[in-house]
């Protein structure tokens, strides 16, 4: 677009610095953009992200509050105090926190600081689901079809759900969680199913009102980006597909949604362009639509008045900044293209890397990440990311660790380069869904773009095969081989000082060293024995008491991290390998494989503490008893207090050394002088 | 570019201009061939013998041992070294054919190893051996461990299994000098140095053997299975009527809480290793008070180091080029030879081993007298440029005959036995073919204090030859009867030479060497490279030594 051409019809507001009300990648994000741009950056943080990234990023950050984001980065007010004290033009709200919040918007324009975002009425009018779509439908928008009405006359409701048709949904109107909802899946489902939401419904919430919907079974999630500027322009940048969830919660996204005709993909960009328009909608936002899966029919499901998480994967495609616009367009600049610019180019997805566990209900994870290595970044990957090695990911905000964004000429490319970027992954310290994603990217029915919000519970053998915990044992080999390595790597240069350095290589003088190394796989034991031989590189390799095999293997470094390459068997295969602590991971087509180098016996049974294992209490010192505190028979743990003596004005309280039951107590009472190592309590033996 | 261009240039400064020497033989000659096929038998010999020792005791003592939870004595080795690190084993075949063979690797493992990167000197009982108990070549193998520890500045790890010394023995183990005793001395010596001492109590620690934890600067005891007393129960019913339990009587809980005897508690095998390794974290034993010396990639040698079976061969009297030999050996068998036109059948240069530098000493034959003044005047050289000597020996002697005793050969062997005697730097000696006479002297044997020996499985050591040695005593036996003008008879000089000659072969041979630690070990060719590496790199621990020569007889 024409720069000159803008500066001559718009009256602008200079944006020179701005505070980003937020924490993450999406801070990170829209700092790049403004950096980029010359504005400078203000940052926000909580306790729990004094050394975060974004922090690091901006050119100031303030402290606005402890780690809880109640306290902090939902604290309208604390915000606004340093976006003033900061001289911040503009806040940009990223997304969750404050980006959908009406008040804090109106406040911003209360205190004359822009809010990156639509005006409040915008807001306000999207917030409110039965506004939103009486809205929608004047505006030629389709909406689910539905009675919402007053009479509540059994045969004018069931008259209503013939007009709507079947499946359909009945809802209590004060409902929620699931309660006083129910799916009549023909016409004569209907009276039995209305009765029982009616029963329950009252009993739930003292009301039995419902409200009929139009169901669609396993629909399709797709969405619309639209951007509307100060001067009445709006376009849509496409659609994104989003429709595979868990936990109602996106995971993985791409643009354009697969499968659609050309006709359904204007329809849907003319109708989100018109949801826009019909709001006075200003910025960027997202129109969202459930879309059925085989007639392609779609209805309006809500509007997100925000930068949504997966805006790259339409930037990838459209060539577009949409920060930049969000930008340009809060300072009172109009969109810098018209609708017929704006081409759609190849596919792109998003993958979200999260701590969390799939296999148990994709709970999340938080804690350090010990270890993390991410793709490098290239001209169609990206890596969005708003933490670093050795950072936390905190229980007081979500667990997301990144987000990678690939584009390719076609879907088939882009799902390729994905699978290619997910191996590359690396954590340590926190369980993450890089593997789930990989099999999820890689199931056919996801190739086949046959995606649905049922599409995880619907293909659940695929993608949480039972393998899993079945012992690979090539990977069982690569593992205490590259063990081995790593360890014998980090010898290499001990003995420089001396100037000489032998490289090791586990030499023993006319035999041959053999090691056992234990590993733990899926909670079973088992052992892999490496015998060294005279041939750099070659072993001889049995998994517990299974055949010897001969194996050649060596380690390699890159900026990806370790690599190992190994002959088993006929195949050569160059996988990834981290060894942290007592971990030994192997990263190869399927993701990440852990093996648990076991503690050794003496720190798993008993801790380095000696008297761990004792069956007595004594007194440490000589001193008079204070008191007892338990009686034979009592069952105590480690580090419950026993007894008190006191010596020498000081009060020495004395633990229990270990879990167990008390076998007996010394017939010592109140005020009896003990001496030092006088047993008080026994414990019962466990050995 | 202008980093590869330093890289190549450093490379070159490092690696100097030295000439690459030595030739790629001919696989395919017979010659070569049968070498190679003799060498390569004498390998396997090795290495069966080497694998039937490392089994150590009786099937049902080893048994009995990893039963009660105890790792064999090799792998409580390999937990005490840093993971995938080298270990030098010393003597692993000492006693191989003594005490009617019941006795391997002498009852004890001494071996050198990195523990969290240091040179550690690992002397390990194995209680499957006779309980671990003292034979005479098992006190020599300790002390010699001990000496080479105080002599490389190594901290020391015991590994104490052992029920002392083997009473029936006594004799040959208890009074002399350099009998059990020593062991204390030592290591209050090597304590009073500031080289560490360090005990693991694995096992008994009887009588004299509880001085070894004892006069340890730290050290760690395992709950019921380390004991530490003077006499134990048995002993102690006799002498005073008290009944006591082994445990209660010098256990863990006694020496850990109440004697104070020992510092560290451990709960099995693993633990206690794993204390000891902390305990060498914790030493401060400061090896980077010297200078680091830049090095760059070590280059291997140019020629295959597995051509030397072809090379050598089993048959010492067929000669080849130490020049091949040290070809397989020094990095890029780069080699700058000096006095190459003089004295040729010593062979001296100066290369690098793993990036240090080293000067060699090969045979090439007899040594003739220009031989001995060009090794005296080489090895003067080296002491003076700090450079650790390599002495690759092959050596029937020195010349002999009228011409070489009026060339004043006794004078200028001296003066090469004056020079390898006052060198103190390190020296490692590898007898590669025959080691005889006095050319066992000039070339630095046992006697001339080596930091270590090694033999390859085809040498010979000996005096003289078998052959040499019964043609003199056939001589002298042929004066006598015809002085006593008795007859002699070829069948008298056969009944002479004979035993005689058996006698030679049988004590000439690495085994009888290496059972009676006249040796630190046998090596195969393939191995000598590495083997001298680890050596010499556990002999650069110490301070490099200032030597003082004597008078050199003009």
């Amino acid at each position: 677009y024409n720069h000159a051409q803008i500066k001559e019809k718009v009256q602008r507001t200079q944006i020179s610095k701005v505070l980003i009300a937020n924490r993450g990648e999406i801070a990170c994000r829209v700092m790049r953009t403004a950096k980029k741009l010359g504005v400078r950056t203000v940052a926000v943080y909580s306790d729990a992200d004094r050394h975060a990234m974004h922090v690091e990023m901006a050119d100031e950050a303030y402290h606005i509050g402890p780690a809880p984001s109640t306290q902090s980065y939902l604290n309208a007010s604390k915000i606004l105090e340093v976006a003033k004290k900061s001289n911040s033009q503009a806040i940009h709200p990223g997304y969750g926190f404050l980006s959908e919040n009406v008040e804090f918007c109106e406040k911003c324009a209360s205190e004359d600081i822009i809010f990156i975002g639509p005006p409040p009425s915008a807001i306000r009018d999207m917030g409110i689901k039965s506004t939103s779509k009486a809205i929608m439908s004047a505006a030629g928008v389709p909406i689910v079809r539905g009675y919402h009405g007053e009479d509540q006359n059994i045969e004018r409701l069931k008259a209503e759900a013939q007009r709507i048709g079947f499946p359909l949904m009945i809802k209590a109107v004060r409902g929620g969680g699931g309660k006083g909802m129910r799916i009549a899946m023909t016409e004569s489902d209907f009276l039995p199913q209305l009765e029982s939401a009616k029963r329950e419904s009252l009993k739930s919430f003292g009301d039995d009102n419902m409200l009929l919907e139009q169901y669609i079974t396993d629909p399709r999630h797709v969405e619309v980006q639209v951007f509307a500027d100060m001067h009445g322009n709006a376009v849509h940048l496409f659609e994104r597909d989003c429709s595979v969830q868990r936990r109602h919660q996106k995971i993985i996204e791409e643009a354009p949604a697969p499968g659609l005709s050309e006709e359904t993909r204007r329809a849907l960009g003319e109708a989100a362009v018109r949801a826009a328009k019909a709001v006075g909608y200003v910025g960027a936002g997202t129109v969202e639509f459930i879309l059925h899966r085989v007639t392609h029919e779609f209805h309006f499901m809500e509007m997100n008045t925000r930068l949504q998480v997966e805006h790259p994967i339409t930037e990838m495609i459209t060539g577009t900044d949409l920060v930049e616009w969000q930008l340009r367009v809060a300072a009172g600049e109009p969109l810098p293209v018209t609708q017929e610019d704006i081409v759609r180019n190849g596919h792109a997805v998003e993958c979200r890397i999260y701590a969390e566990e799939p296999a148990a209900g994709f709970l999340p994870r938080a804690g350090t990440l010990h270890r993390l290595t991410q793709p490098i970044a290239e001209e169609f990957v990206r890596v969005e990311t708003g933490v670093r090695e050795g950072q936390e990911v905190s229980v007081h905000y979500d667990p997301m660790i990144a987000k990678l964004v690939v584009w390719g000429r076609d879907r088939t490319e882009a799902l390729a380069k994905t699978k290619a970027k997910l191996t590359e992954y690396q954590v340590a310290g926190l369980e993450t869904n890089v593997n789930f994603l990989l099999r999820l990217s890689g199931a056919s029915a996801f190739v086949a773009g046959d995606v649905h919000t049922a599409f995880i519970p619907q293909h659940e053998a695929e993608l949480f095969p039972k393998s899993d915990t079945v012992l690979n044992e090539n990977r069982a080999i690569q593992a205490a081989l590259g063990h081995l390595l790593v360890s014998q790597a980090q010898l290499a240069t001990n003995d420089s000082w001396k100037g000489i350095s032998v490289p090791s290589t586990a030499f023993r003088p006319n035999y041959q060293l053999q090691k056992t190394v234990p590993l733990r796989f899926d909670e079973k034991d088992f052992t892999v024995t490496v015998q060294y031989t005279d041939v750099p590189n070659t072993y001889r390799v049995q998994v517990g008491d299974g055949e010897w095999r001969s194996v050649e293997a060596y380690l390699s470094s890159n900026e990806k991290g370790l690599r190992l390459n190994a002959l088993i068997d006929d195949k050569i295969s160059n996988i990834g390998l981290l060894t942290y602590e007592q971990q030994v991971h192997v990263y190869d087509e399927t993701g990440q494989t852990v093996f648990v180098l076991p503690h050794p016996k003496f720190q798993a049974v008993s801790g380095l503490d000696p008297a761990a294992a004792a069956n007595s209490a004594s007194s440490p010192t000589p001193g008079v008893l204070e008191r007892i505190l338990v009686n034979k028979g009592d069952k105590v743990v480690k580090g419950q207090p026993l007894f008190v003596v006191i010596a020498m004005k000081m009060e020495y309280v004395v633990r229990s050394p270990r879990d167990g039951v008390v076998e007996a107590v010394a017939p010592f009472k109140q005020g009896d002088a003990v001496g030092k190592g006088t047993q008080v309590v026994m414990l019962e033996d466990q050995s | 570019l202008v980093r590869g261009i330093r890289r190549l240039s450093a490379q070159c400064r490092h690696h100097s201009h030295a000439t690459v020497i030595g030739t790629e033989p001919n696989r395919s000659d017979p010659y070569f061939q049968e070498n190679k096929a003799k060498m390569d038998e004498l390998i396997d010999e090795l290495q069966q013998k080497t694998g039937d020792a490392i089994r150590g005791g009786p099937e049902d003592a080893v048994k009995r041992h990893t039963a009660r939870g105890k790792l064999l004595v090799r792998d409580r080795i390999n937990r005490l070294v840093d993971e995938g690190s080298d270990v030098l084993e010393l003597s692993a075949l000492a006693a191989a054919d003594m005490y009617k063979g019941q006795v391997p690797s002498a009852g004890i493992v001494t071996a050198i190893g990195k523990v969290h990167g240091r040179d550690c000197m690992i002397v390990a009982n194995d209680a499957t051996v006779k309980g671990g108990t003292y034979f005479p070549i098992t006190v020599k193998k300790h002390l010699r461990a001990q000496s080479i520890a105080q002599e490389c500045r190594l901290p020391c790890i015991y590994l104490v299994d052992s029920g002392g010394a083997h009473l029936p023995d006594q004799a040959d183990v208890f009074p002399d000098r350099e009998h059990f005793g020593r062991i204390f001395y030592n290591q209050a010596n090597m304590s009073a140095e500031g080289i560490p001492q360090i005990s693991v109590v694995m096992g008994s620690c009887t009588a004299g053997g509880a001085y070894i934890p004892s006069m340890s600067d730290e050290s760690i005891i395992i709950k019921n299975q380390g004991t530490i007393f003077l006499a134990g129960p048995p002993l102690v019913k006799a002498a005073t009527g008290e009944s006591v339990s082994a445990e209660d009587l010098g256990g863990a809980d006694l020496h850990c809480r109440q004697s104070g005897v020992t510092d560290h508690y451990a709960l099995d095998d693993e633990h206690a290793l794993h204390l000891a390794r902390n305990v060498v974290a914790n030493l401060n034993w400061n090896n980077d008070q010297r200078a680091r010396i830049y090095s760059s990639k070590i280059e291997e040698p140019v020629h295959d180091i597995q051509d030397l079976h072809g090379i050598v061969g089993a048959n010492i009297q067929r000669p080849f080029d130490i020049r091949e030999v040290i070809a397989r050996i020094v990095d890029g068998s780069r080699f700058h030879e000096f006095k190459q036109l003089y004295g040729d059948t010593l062979v001296c240069g100066f290369a690098t081993l793993y990036g240090h530098p080293v000067g060699v000493i090969g045979n090439n034959g007899v040594l003739m007298s220009e031989s001995a003044l060009k090794g005296s005047h080489f090895i003067q050289l080296c002491a003076a440029r700090k450079i650790p000597l390599v002495f690759l020996q092959n050596i029937t002697g020195f010349m002999v005959g009228k011409d070489a005793e009026a060339g004043g050969i006794a004078k200028n062997g001296a003066k090469m036995v004056t020079a390898v005697s006052c060198f103190k730097g390190p020296k490692i000696t590898v007898i590669v073919g025959g080691s005889f006479g006095a050319g066992n002297y000039g070339m630095c044997g046992r006697a001339y204090s080596p930091s270590f020996l090694f033999m390859w499985p085809n040498a010979r050591i000996s005096v003289m030859g078998g052959p040499q040695a019964a043609t003199v005593l056939s001589l002298v036996a042929k004066e006598k009867a015809q002085r006593e003008g008795k007859p002699w008879t070829d069948e008298d000089e056969k009944k002479v030479r004979g035993p005689l000659e058996a006698q030679f072969e049988k004590e000439g041979l690495p085994y009888y060497s290496t059972a009676r630690l006249w040796d630190d070990g046998i090596v195969a060719p393939k191995d000598t490279r590495k083997i001298i590496g680890l050596s010499l790199s556990a002999a650069l621990n110490a301070p490099f030594r200032e030597s003082k020569f004597g008078i050199f007889r003009m």
